[in-house]
Parts: structure tokens; sequence; C-alpha cells
């Protein structure tokens, strides 16, 4: 499937994937709105890692063996059947952060939507994410590496 | 001691219905103009350290920055302009030699501007470039004083005259000379890795060749400039062309100056320097004090590459360019290559970017005229460089009898430049002149290599349209054709060096 990569040696820290994300998942889709108003009440999926000069944007990998999905002890969690994407349901989930705690590249934070996890659902709707979309640097990557391996 | 007198040269503000407190601004500026006050939560801006580069206003997601020219007005004073007047201050403050980045910005006039292109109408049919082919390819180098043919018994002719090496260009733009430690390695890379796609050539200028570069070796033309940075017998051999710097067009008569700041391991490595030292290129080549020293260094490659490249020289276009080109060509250059006061520089004194040296449409025409009158025309290609901010320049330089233009400035606007000039700080903004590894990264080889190649491509389906207008499908019969041109707002003088028509002739 097709997945997001980042380019740690492009990557800019500018955190203009985090915004476009935040923005992507708000209620308005409006930018002044959502980080204003919006702002408390919204994670950003995607989340810029920073160390010394290294910076790059962490989102969820959508694992073939994906942890958070068997840890998910309310079904919240499941894979799009058709896709491959890993998808968190916040109607279902009970925020009892199994998920946060096996996710091994730590993918997943704890929303400020309400008392639920929050993860990236690779843009469900639009045509690309937009994390991808927006980066001023082509940093970030959306491609089927598995195909190309094949 | 605050450096009171100084003044900012631009005010930015930030509109706040728009700003949304993100900071991408922040992380942006490496003038550290933009800061965020943690405990008002409010991004905040010190103008005075804003030099106009628009980096931060680009990022904003919300389009909420505008840069202005500072508006702090003088008494009108036609003579003392606030440039001017701000010189002196700076000057009286600092007390040295005040440095400035890119080509000289004076308003002297583009005399592209004065020149205007043909078209056909009625009695000579234009032609549609996207219905016929149209050549643009170029050959650079020594042409023969006559073509011999042989015919076998089968009466097959086949060429006898064995013809000088040349530089094939797919099309007649080349990317000048910028040199690995002046400009990013990302932007070296680009600049090799476009000219390989477009089949055309870069300069490596007077850096030396990284050893990643290469692989792009048959797309690039080498230097030897006064330093003699990064030059062995391999980097000769390697390159397609190798070119004598002589002069360049923004600093005629002076060296080069790459900062110490800017000597990093990689770069001291390519020009086999210490590192962290100053990479200082004499003002004259010291082995170079006449026509016949040239000759010798011309010689000297020639016979290091045993003869199979051509060689190029590169003048700045001054006083007596005509003569000095002459004198080139006798002394066995094969290109010689003319720097406009218009090109642009890493660091040059502001005072020498702007006051020396002629316009570089003046120059080649001259050039062109003397090399003909003298019956050597044939003997060298000419390649026009300084400032072609556009394809009608480009046509228009071939016209005035160009066999090609260099781009440099455009090439780096493509990348992203704003010409904020200040390429000397080695804190570009938009990561193109710096090595700060935190900046370079910020300018991604493949994006930029992709913007060249279509600044490239898009120039080139221009002057294929102009040609066509005029009823040319190769660009061989527009070299030197000056009946295509005519001038507007010229003297009489202006149109007879340029050796062109007035419009309405
Ligand atoms: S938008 Fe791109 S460059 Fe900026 S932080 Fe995100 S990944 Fe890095
Ligand atoms: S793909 Fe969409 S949801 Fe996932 S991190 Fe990027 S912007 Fe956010
Ligand atoms: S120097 Fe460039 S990035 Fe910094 S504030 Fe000025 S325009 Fe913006
Ligand atoms: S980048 Fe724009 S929106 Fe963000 S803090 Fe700066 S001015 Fe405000």
């Amino acid at each position: 499937m097709k997945r997001i990569y980042a380019r740690e040696d492009l990557c800019l820290g500018c955190r203009l994937c985090e915004i476009h994300c935040l923005v992507a998942h708000s209620k308005s889709r409006r930018i002044i709105s959502a980080m204003t108003r919006e702002k408390g009440q919204i994670t950003p999926r995607c989340k810029v890692e920073e160390s010394g000069q290294v910076t790059f944007a962490l989102q969820c990998r959508h694992c073939e063996h994906a942890r958070c999905l068997e840890a998910c002890m309310t079904g919240a969690i499941t894979r799009d059947p058709a896709t491959g994407v890993v998808l968190h349901n916040a109607d279902k989930c009970v925020g009892c952060w199994m998920c946060l705690m096996s996710c091994p590249v730590g993918a997943i934070q704890r929303g400020r939507e309400g008392h639920v996890a929050s993860k990236c659902d690779l843009c469900q709707g639009e045509a690309a994410p937009v994390c991808v979309a927006n980066c001023p640097n082509e940093a970030l990557l959306f491609e089927d590496r598995e195909e190309r391996k094949k | 001691m605050r450096k009171w007198l100084v003044e900012p040269d631009f005010i930015l503000t930030r509109d706040p219905d728009r700003c949304i407190n993100c900071q991408v601004c922040v992380r942006q500026c490496a003038n550290d103009v933009h800061v965020h006050d943690e405990e008002a939560d409010l991004v905040q801006s010190d103008s005075e350290k804003c030099v106009g580069c628009h980096r931060c206003a680009a990022l904003c997601p919300t389009q909420a920055i505008s840069i202005e020219k500072a508006s702090l007005e003088f008494r009108p004073n036609g003579n003392w302009t606030a440039d001017r007047i701000r010189a002196v201050y700076k000057q009286a403050e600092g007390g040295g030699i005040l440095l400035s980045g890119m080509g000289n910005d004076q308003t002297l006039p583009v005399l592209w501007d004065h020149m205007v292109l043909n078209a056909s109408q009625v009695t000579n049919p234009s032609i549609d470039p996207l219905r016929e082919p149209m050549e643009l390819v170029t050959y650079l180098g020594r042409k023969p004083d006559r073509l011999e043919l042989n015919r076998d018994a089968n009466g097959k002719v086949s060429l006898a005259t064995e013809l000088a090496p040349q530089l094939r260009l797919e099309t007649p733009i080349m990317f000048s000379a910028m040199s690995y430690g002046s400009i990013s390695y990302n932007a070296s890379f680009s600049l090799a890795r476009a000219a390989q796609a477009a089949g055309t050539f870069a300069n490596t200028g007077e850096g030396g060749l990284h050893k990643d570069f290469r692989p792009y070796a048959k797309n690039l033309i080498v230097q030897v400039a006064s330093g003699r940075f990064g030059v062995d017998p391999d980097y000769l051999n390697v390159a397609a062309a190798v070119e004598i710097k002589i002069g360049q067009g923004a600093k005629p008569g002076i060296g080069g100056h790459l900062p110490a700041e800017k000597v990093d391991a990689q770069v001291s490595a390519t020009r086999m320097i210490p590192e962290r030292t100053d990479a200082l290129s004499p003002a004259p080549h010291h082995d170079i004090y006449s026509i016949e020293d040239l000759r010798q260094l011309i010689y000297g490659i020639k016979e290091a590459t045993q003869y199979t490249k051509p060689v190029c020289v590169k003048i700045s276009a001054v006083h007596n360019v005509a003569a000095i080109a002459s004198g080139a060509v006798r002394a066995g250059a094969d290109i010689v290559a003319i720097d406009g006061f218009r090109g642009g520089t890493g660091a040059a004194p502001t005072v020498i970017r702007d006051n020396v040296g002629i316009p570089i449409e003046l120059a080649l025409a001259a050039v062109d005229a003397r090399l003909r009158d003298e019956g050597i025309r044939h003997q060298a290609s000419i390649v026009a460089a300084g400032s072609f901010r556009s394809s009608a320049d480009v046509i228009k330089a071939i016209a005035l009898g160009a066999d090609a233009v260099y781009i440099g400035t455009a090439a780096l606007v493509a990348m992203g430049c704003h010409l904020c000039q200040k390429c000397y700080t080695g804190k570009c903004n938009w990561g193109i002149a710096t090595q700060d590894p935190m900046l370079t990264k910020r300018l991604n080889a493949d994006v930029a290599t992709r913007r060249l190649s279509n600044l490239l491509r898009g120039w080139s389906l221009e002057i294929k349209e102009m040609l066509g207008g005029m009823g040319i499908n190769a660009i061989e019969s527009l070299r030197g054709n000056r009946e295509h041109l005519r001038g507007i707002a010229l003297s009489d003088r202006d149109l007879n060096i340029l050796g062109i028509k007035a419009a309405g002739e």
C-alpha cells in the first residue's frame, strides 16, 4: 500500500505538515478558524520530531501487523480491508491508551477532541495526504515501496 | 555601541486577523527577525534585521506577513538619494568596504529593453514550431577556416578537414560559473543534473569539482581561475571543457574571497585547501601578464587534455573588451565568454559591482564586430553572460552575435533566490548561497533540478516561438543576424556600436 515516508535530510522542521493536518481534521476546515477557535480541540495527527539539527514528520505507519489494532479492546481500531489503512473510530474509543503504549513508533496521541486517542487516517477522502501535499520541501513522500520491491 | 544611524531596509507587518501564531516564520528566518514571546504567546518581529528575502512570507500558511520598503523618507534629493546616505552611515559605523551579493542593481538603462525583434508578415511566411522542426542545437568551439572534402571512387563525399573539439548544446543556454562553496552542495548538484537532463552545460566555477559531481562531468565545464582551486590533471580531463577565468562581470579587476566559515570539510577537500581558511583568489593570474602568457596557459591546458576539449577564456566586459577578446582568440581560445557588468557574484565590494565594467549588449556587439572585421570570428565561439532575465534577452543576444549565453542569476532565481543580495553573509534563507547544514537542506535537489529543467525548457520553447515568428527554423540562421533587431530610444552612437538600425528604419 501507499505509505508516507519522511526524508529527514530535507525536513525543515517548519511544522506546516502539522498545521495542515490539524486544519484537515477540523470542523471548519479553514486554516484561521481551525488554528484559533478550534485549536485546543483538534490534534494534528502528524508530529514533527526534533533532535538537534534533525527533524522529521512522523505519522502512523499503517503497519501490516498493527500492534495498536491488536491491543484495542473495544474494536475502535480497524483496518480498511480494501485499502489497508488502519483507522480509529473515536466513538468506540474509551481512552485506555493501550494503542498509545503498543505503537512501536509513537504515532498515536491522546486526542484533544475528548478522552480519546487520535491517529493519522491518511486523510481519507482527500486526493493525497495533506501533510505530503503541503510540505514545502517535498520532505514527505507518499508512495508504494512494496510495489517497487516486487 | 548601538548602530543607531543604520536604519532598517524593510518594515515587516503581520496582519493580526490572519496570523495564527504557528511560528513557521520564526523557524524559517535565519536572521532571527521573528521571535515567539512565550508568555504572551505572540509572534513578534524585529524588522531591522530583515533582508527582504521573503522566506517567511512564502511559507506563512495564512499570508499574514507583508514586507515593505521602510518608508523613512529623507528630504527629497536627486543627488543624495536614500541609498547613498545610508551607505555613508553604514561605512561611518564600520569603516570597511561595503559588500554586496548578486549583480549591479543600479538603474542604468538595460539595452535589451531598448531592442525589439522582427516578425514575418506576408512576404516571408512565419513558421509554426509546433508543426515544423525547429533547431536550437548549438556547437561551441573553433570552426575550421575552410572545409575540404574527399570524394571516393563511387562519388561518395566525406569530410577531409579535421574538426576541432566542440561542445554540443541542445539549447543555447548554459549555467554560469558558480562555485561549490559559494553555493551549496544541493545547488551545485542541481545545476549539474539539470544541465545533463537538458543536454547543456553547467560550470563549476573556481571551486573545484566535488567527487560526487564527477558522474555529471560530461556536462560540466571546469574553471581554472587565479586561485587554481581544485585543479589537477584529472579535474581537467574529466570535464567537457576547461574555462580560464580572467574576470567576472560583477567585479572586474579583482579576485574572489570565500570566507573561512564557508570552507567546511567538503569544500576544503574539493578546493584542495585547508579547512576553515579563507579561499582567496588573486586579482590577476600571477602567471598571466600578457596575451603571450595567456597563450601559454591555454596551450598548457590543451596539452594536458590532449587537444580533446575546447578551452574557453572568460573575461569581464570592460572598456577595450573587443581588443582583449581578439587577443584571447589569437592566443588560442576556442570559446570566449564575456561577462557584462550586471553579472552576479557571491560577494563583491558594492562600489565595484555598481561602477565597474560595461553592459553586455555593447560588449557583445563590439566583440562580434571586431572578430568579424579581423576575419577570426569563426576561430572562437562567443558566450555572453551578465544577467539574462528572459528568453527574449537570450534571443536578442544571439541576434547580436552570441553563440550561446550563460545564465547565473536566472538559474538561482529558478531555485528560489529572491535577490536579497546577502549571499556573502552565508545565511541564505533559501539554502542556496550557504554551507550551514540547517539552511542547505532547505533546497531539495530534486525540486531544484526540476525547476531548472523547467526553466530551460520554457525558455527554449519561447525561443522557438520567436524564431518561428521571424520565419527562421534554426538558431544558426539568427546568429549575428542583426537585421532582426531594431533599437528604440537609443542614440545614434549606441545604434552604431550595437550595429542595429532604429525601429522604423
Ligand atoms: S512540512 Fe515538510 S519540511 Fe515542514 S516539518 Fe513537515 S515534513 Fe518537515
Ligand atoms: S496523512 Fe493526513 S491524517 Fe495522516 S498525518 Fe498526514 S495529514 Fe495527518
Ligand atoms: S530576512 Fe527573510 S525570512 Fe527573515 S524576516 Fe526578512 S524576509 Fe522574512
Ligand atoms: S508564519 Fe504567518 S501565521 Fe505563522 S506565526 Fe508567522 S506570521 Fe503568523
